[in-house]
């Protein structure tokens, strides 16, 4: 049965790095939903999350491929424990008083607001779960000009943590 | 300390490593290496025809001997004439780093003479690879790219490196790091005890196993460690392509090769087993062939350095990660203090069961016919060499004859592209081999198809004085591809007729070596006898062949162990009846 995973990685800061995971992704026929990257506070490392959907068995050699990569120092799958994920997006609408209205309405733990106003448009900026946002981008749908995704990262909670 | 330029530094490194041979072709961005190289003695360059000549000779010597082989090519063609070498040697995890060059820093990237992206190139290729942006940091990647090569799993390597940072006018401090410590790579060196404690419970319940060894053990040196255990548990033991010789093929515990072409005794025994003991193998396509028939009834123990090779295609019960050699030690350890005696007779009815099957004979061939047999050469080969040649060979119907009927009684002795199956392999690998064993024996078994895909190493051949002898099965026909097409086209045999064919004898001897036509049975022998004699001559044997043989047995792609094509001289119908 597949299933999508969340899987972090600590990668070495190096060029070339990130082409070697997503050149081992095409090489292997692995899906990627969603990939994102940036240095961490050691800057010789990168932390890289990646969203894949497989059957335990793919997801099982697509951990064990990745750390085969001489540039990946650690990774975690975060579907493994109890973890806490985040995707923002910012989404361009046309001004109306019908959406302001709309996101103002959202719950207050939502993490939704209006973060431009410039010549009647609107840059909404939006953050929550990933499948959270798929369904409020799929009721505005209509209304939406530009949407932008940063891709899925995530902590696991609690103690457990990927570092060194 | 010793200040030294970038080129010079990139063959002292070589030097401290102890590489005695570096395969290579100069060009514009490796003129300031092999400057260095002019002003030393110690590394010494052999000057290919072409640069996968260079990677297959490399390769030819590093499973040889076990050291890693050394590749120098230049930047933009030069490196991607390698890359067809580089994953032939990636495919069967041979040891290689392979230095090239590269334009200078201030023009990459801008499509400059001779500029090619190396690194995005071989990255799917390669073990790892490096593309070197300091002088001073060209001693260390070098240290770095012969540990990657060498250890754990191994594989190839390439250090791209730009033209300016070898300038020779810019010294800097060298000193040879005596060893590397990377966070983000630690191969697995001992397995896990708990596992081998497992996998020693399935042993003592099997009534059906099979020892089922690959290339890692030679890979891993751990062939005496194999003996032993084989010798301990005395059960039958088959060896995939790559692993050949790891086991005494000529000793009756062997039950010969496994997969698409492997005996009768084999693929049934893997069929019917109740536990398969997989030591160094990964199990390849062309051994399992049906995935979801691949020994139905067998528990599968799983030795690999790789954790990426489990459960990869067929799950296992139990896997131990590790390099097979501590780990068979673990096992033999193990077994001692159980104090059980694992004799034939604990197993006799599946020894029964074997030998009815060995006894269909199912390499059979006709030995009665008036044409030259290509199994008849291979076997002549055997004899005339007393089974002590170094044997490499190109990839087909030859290829396949050779791993048949020349039972390898020591490891590395035979050298073939298994994974990636590169025709031209076999010409420039047994010159590397002669390299590493400049006194042995070296035959290259190839067909007119194969040889003609680095027949220019003849040259290189002549200039470093490396005799070999050339087997040439020829059939006039790309024989593995007729046989395909005769089995599921119809016949139809779609472009694997070779027209216009060389006077084989007459370009051998255009390129200084000697050359000989055999066309009749009887001559078999006494040519091959009399090219042998010549130890000091490359001798090119054109042997004209029978044209329609067929390799037997034959799982055709996609079906099971038990389902197997024989050979028609085999007792196969005898025995069923």
């Amino acid at each position: 049965m597949s299933r999508q995973h969340i899987i972090s990685v600590l990668l070495e800061n190096e060029s070339g790095a990130l082409s070697r995971v997503a050149g081992l992704f095409s090489a292997r026929a692995y899906n990627i939903e969603s990939l994102t990257v940036a240095p961490t506070l050691d800057e010789s490392l990168s932390r890289l999350t990646l969203v894949t959907i497989g059957s335990e068995e793919t997801i099982e050699q697509i951990k064990k491929q990745l750390n085969k990569l001489v540039d990946v120092v650690k990774l975690i799958d975060l579907s493994e424990s109890f973890s806490l994920e985040r995707e923002l997006a910012l989404v361009k609408v046309k001004k109306s008083a019908a959406i302001v209205q709309r996101i103002e309405a959202l719950d207050s733990d939502t993490l939704a607001r209006i973060a431009d106003e410039t010549d009647g448009y609107l840059i909404v900026e939006l953050s929550g779960e990933n499948a959270w946002l798929d369904d409020f981008l799929q009721d505005m749908q209509d209304d939406v000009i530009e949407v932008v995704r940063t891709g899925v990262i995530g902590l696991s909670r609690g103690e457990r943590a990927l570092t060194l | 300390m010793v200040e030294l330029s970038g080129g010079e530094i990139v063959i002292q490194s070589l030097k401290d490593e102890g590489v005695e041979y570096v395969f290579g072709y100069p060009g514009g961005c490796v003129l300031h290496i092999y400057d260095a190289i002019f002003k030393q003695e110690d590394v010494k360059h052999v000057l290919v025809r072409h640069e996968q000549g260079a990677t297959h000779a490399a390769d030819g010597y590093a499973r040889s001997s076990g050291k890693p082989g050394v590749v120098l090519v230049t930047s933009g063609p030069g490196a991607t004439n390698a890359v067809t070498g580089i994953a032939t040697a990636y495919m069967d995890s041979i040891p290689m780093v392979v230095i090239t060059g590269q334009v200078p820093r201030p023009v990459i990237g801008t499509d400059a003479f001779q500029e090619v992206d190396t690194v995005g190139i071989t990255r799917p290729c390669v073990k790892h690879n490096f593309l070197v942006k300091d002088v001073t940091d060209i001693a260390e990647t070098m240290k770095k790219a012969f540990y990657l090569a060498t250890s754990g799993r191994p594989g190839p390597v390439v250090v791209d490196i730009p033209k300016d940072i070898t300038d020779p006018n810019i010294k800097v401090p060298y000193q040879y790091p005596s060893k590397v410590t990377m966070r983000s790579y630690s191969p697995v060196v001992s397995g896990d005890i708990g596992q081998t404690i497992k996998a020693i419970k399935l042993i003592k319940e099997a009534r059906r196993p099979v020892i089922y060894s690959g290339g890692g053990v030679i890979l891993g040196e751990a062939s005496n460690e194999l003996r032993e255990l084989c010798r301990t548990l005395n059960f039958p033991v088959t060896q995939t392509l790559m692993g050949l010789g790891a086991f005494p093929g000529t000793d009756p515990q062997s039950i010969g090769m496994l997969g698409m072409h492997g005996t009768y005794e084999a693929n049934m025994a893997m069929h019917e087993s109740d536990l398969i003991i997989a030591i160094g193998a990964r199990f390849d396509d062309r051994v399992t062939g049906k995935i979801a028939e691949f020994c139905p009834h067998a528990k599968i123990i799983h030795i690999d350095v790789d954790p990426a090779s489990i459960s990869k295609t067929i799950t296992v019960d139990v896997p131990i990660v590790g390099q097979v050699k501590p780990i068979l030690l673990d096992m033999l350890a193990q077994l001692k203090s159980l104090g059980e005696t694992f004799d034939r007779a604990r197993i006799a009815d599946w020894w029964k069961q074997i030998e009815d099957w060995r006894a269909v004979d199912c390499m059979a061939y006709d030995k009665n016919s008036g044409t030259i047999k290509p199994q008849y050469v291979i076997e002549q080969l055997y004899q005339v060499t007393k089974g002590e040649a170094f044997v490499t060979s190109d990839v087909g119907q030859h290829q396949m004859f050779a791993a048949q009927f020349y039972p390898f009684d020591k490891p590395r002795r035979w050298i073939n592209s298994g994974g990636l199956g590169t025709m031209g392999f076999g010409l420039p690998a047994a010159m590397g081999v002669k390299f590493a064993h400049p006194e042995a024996d070296v035959a290259c078994v190839t067909g007119e198809g194969s040889i003609q895909m680095c027949l220019q190493e003849l040259s290189t051949m002549l200039q470093y004085d490396t005799p070999v002898k050339i087997i040439n099965l020829n059939n006039g026909y790309l024989g593995m591809v007729r046989q395909w097409q005769e089995f599921t086209y119809k016949s139809r045999y779609s472009h694997s007729y070779m027209e216009a064919l060389p006077d084989f004898k007459k370009l051998a001897e255009a390129y200084g070596h000697v050359g000989m036509q055999i066309s009749k049975k009887e001559d078999v022998e006494p040519a091959l006898r009399e090219a042998f004699a010549m130890k000091d001559r490359t001798v090119f044997l054109d042997f004209l062949t029978d044209r329609e043989e067929n390799v037997y047995p034959m799982i055709e792609a996609g079906k099971a162990h038990n389902d197997m094509v024989m050979a028609p001289n085999s007792k196969y119908k005898r025995i069923l009846a």
